[in-house]
């Protein structure tokens, strides 16, 4: 049995992934990027490895993705994260036109074709106000855990407004409400609400198609797949591997790559080697 | 295929260029030495042609300004300007030409000699407030030419109006004649007006000449690159008879490239159109991105814009010199402002003329005038046309704003969505 991976180095975290022949998904990694991204990279895939209980030497084509793709040394090649989340949403959920990625720093908005070809892509640009970012700006003023941020949002009705120029402003602004005797739960949603006028900004940008696909970290923040889902009157698909799509596709780019070179003619879906 | 005289003229255009603009540099340097004054101008309808003919020395305050950032000492000067109160959010250009004034001329290229004189068009609504300055500063003596635009995105202009426009602007070049006149105490020599305008007409037929011949395959020249260094020619010796030698020559090397065969990348696998002003703080690598990937920037609306229309090819008539450069002004400088605020309507000519690829549109944060209507024609191009199109946003000055990591993350995703769209057209086909 041959194997791939996907390594994407995220600004925040690191995420391995290993699928087997037929695509399945059969090993996840997920670290703290940290500040060696070269170490944080190989831990991963160690760690996906592992998960997998496969060897090394059975994975025949690694792909990095994310900002720290070339730090992944070992990789055969590098493939930017806008292409991999496309390709891993439309695995997850092959009718996705559009999809919404939420990291750590950055937000993708990305329209797809039907055959998962990238058609547009917008992020935001300059600044982490409606990213993660974000959110772990009012975690950290507010003293709540990330996990715990959706959940209580989602206990209001009553959301304040925050603005969504900046991140570190936004923390300010969070003391502000707290100060002026506002719920967390208010403040909370603000932030939230915040965050996905900013998103839906970027979606606007390429253009809105249904389904949307929500993948990245935030995508387990339920909180934000409500607010979204509110505002956008849509429904979004997320997945529990959602925030292990952009590794997964490039993942599924290494295994096209294999697929293509067994073959005797280059028919297949290959990206660029 | 290449040939025994490849050595003799390949890459001449390129050294010329430069030899040419240090060499004005260097005049410049010596004006503003002897503590002569000099005619400060702007690209779009800069009317060079007019002011040589009285020889007033010409500074172009634009070209200063992006040398500091080619030479990468922008940042000096934009910090020296905002230290003396200039906002951040303002044009990088003004800022780095008042770092430079209030050096008392002082430029890595030279000593830039003060402004007796400043002629500007309405082509940008900065210049106005750009030649206040030196007229607070010098007490420059300001003269504003109204180019009447485009009236309409479709109908097209009436006799009537268009002869009452040549009239308008016909009347404002005399009253500049008048006012040349009065500063250098020089009659206007019309026979020396029409020789610069014999120079002009033959730049004019070359630009037009070298921008059709990047629709060869390979392209000859890179549109972001090399065509800068040719837009430097182009607009500051616009109607000399260097100008005009380098000119003549330039074709000559480009069609000999196009006779040959001869790219400027070995694989040149993707042709791009450039729509807006280049990252002049990271000139090569931004480039670099691109060229990495086998895309080559075969043309730009850059190379129109920043000619002051020169691109028209515009033929003034020697014998009506006066009536002939307002015309050729009315003309060159409406259609700066059209490719400048109408790249959906260029664009849809480039790409069909050029077999473009995909389209790079770059909008630049200190100059709000060329960057405000890009997302919007991106979008209608998209609307209208099939093609792949990238969206990335930099500075033209200030490297504060310039971050390669964000750059070139969008730029990889653009390029291996044109190897995915690639790919399926060849299935397909």
């Amino acid at each position: 049995m041959a194997y791939a991976a996907g390594v994407d180095v995220g600004s925040t975290q690191t995420k391995a992934v290993v699928v087997d022949e037929e695509a399945a998904l059969v090993g996840r990694a997920l670290i703290d990027t940290g500040a060696n991204v070269i170490s944080a990279a190989e831990n991963a895939f160690a760690q996906a490895l592992a998960d997998a209980d496969v060897p090394e030497e059975e994975v025949e084509y690694v792909i990095g993705t994310g900002y720290g793709r070339y730090k992944v040394t070992f990789g055969n090649e590098q493939v930017t994260e806008i292409s991999c989340h496309g390709r891993g949403a439309a695995h997850m959920f092959p009718k996705t036109r559009t999809v919404l990625d939420m990291g750590g720093q950055d937000t993708k908005a990305i329209r797809i074709s039907e055959d998962g070809e990238i058609l547009d892509f917008c992020m935001n640009d300059k600044c982490a106000a409606g990213t993660g970012r974000f959110l772990g700006a009012a975690s950290s003023a507010l003293e709540i855990p990330l996990p715990e941020l959706g959940p209580i949002a989602l206990r209001s009705n009553r959301p304040v407004r925050i603005s969504t120029t900046c991140t570190v402003f936004a923390e300010s602004e969070v003391l502000a409400w707290l100060g002026r005797g506002s719920k967390v739960e208010d403040i909370l949603l603000g932030v939230h609400e915040s965050i996905a006028t900013r998103s839906i900004a970027l979606l606007r940008r390429v253009g809105i198609e249904s389904e949307i696909t929500f993948t990245g970290g935030v995508a387990k923040n339920t909180g934000m797949v409500e607010t979204l889902q509110r505002k956008l009157e849509l429904p979004l698909n997320v997945s529990p591997e959602s925030h292990f799509m952009g590794a997964l596709g490039a993942a599924l780019f290494a295994l096209d790559h294999i697929q293509a070179h067994r073959r005797p003619a280059n028919a297949g879906k290959e990206m660029a080697s | 295929m290449t040939s025994k005289h490849d050595g003799d003229i390949l890459g001449r255009g390129k050294s010329q260029g430069a030899d040419l603009i240090r060499d004005w540099f260097g005049q410049l340097s010596a004006v503003a030495q002897n503590g002569g004054d000099s005619a400060y101008v702007f690209v779009m309808g800069s009317l060079v042609e007019l002011l040589g003919a009285f020889d007033l020395p010409v500074v172009f305050p634009e070209i200063n300004s992006l040398q500091t950032a080619v030479r990468h000492v922008a940042h000096e000067y934009l910090e020296e300007a905002e230290d003396y109160g200039y906002s951040p959010d303002i044009c990088g250009y003004v800022k780095a030409d008042v770092a430079v004034q209030l050096r008392g001329g002082d430029h890595p290229a030279g000593s830039i000699p003060r402004p007796a004189l400043a002629v500007l068009t309405n082509a940008c609504n900065t210049y106005i407030k750009w030649a206040e300055i030196w007229e607070r500063m010098y007490d420059t003596r300001m003269f504003t030419l109204d180019v009447p635009g485009t009236r309409s995105a479709t109908a097209p202009e009436s006799d009537q109006q268009y002869r009452a426009d040549l009239a308008y602007v016909d009347g404002q070049i005399r009253e500049l004649i008048a006012v040349c006149e009065a500063m250098t105490g020089q009659r206007l020599d019309l026979k020396r007006l029409g020789d610069r305008l014999r120079n002009a007409n033959t730049m004019n037929t070359c630009w037009k000449r070298i921008l059709e011949l990047n629709r060869r395959r390979p392209g000859v020249f890179n549109a972001l690159t090399d065509g800068t260094i040719y837009l430097g020619v182009s607009n500051a010796l616009r109607g000399t008879a260097e100008g005009a030698q380098y000119f003549v020559d330039l074709v000559e090397e480009l069609e000999y490239k196009a006779d040959h065969g001869i790219g400027t990348v070995d694989d040149e696998t993707y042709r791009l159109a450039f729509v807006g002003v280049p990252c002049y703080p990271s000139f090569r690598r931004f480039n670099e991105m691109f060229t990495e990937w086998g895309g080559e920037f075969v043309t730009s609306t850059y190379l129109w814009f920043a000619s002051g229309g020169s691109n028209l090819g515009f033929q003034y008539d020697p014998g009506h010199p006066i009536e002939s450069l307002a015309e050729g002004t009315l003309l060159s400088v409406r259609d700066a402002m059209d490719s400048m605020f109408h790249q959906d309507r260029v664009l849809q000519g480039m790409i069909d003329d050029f077999e473009l690829d995909g389209v790079v549109f770059h909008p630049i944060k200190s100059c709000r005038t060329v960057s405000t209507g890009l997302a919007d024609g991106r979008r209608a191009l998209m609307e209208t046309r099939d093609i792949p199109t990238l969206f990335i946003e930099s500075d033209m000055m200030d490297r504060r704003v310039v971050s390669e990591a964000q750059l070139k993350n969008r730029i990889d995703a653009f390029f291996e969505g044109l190897a995915s769209r690639r790919q399926r057209e060849m299935v397909e086909a």
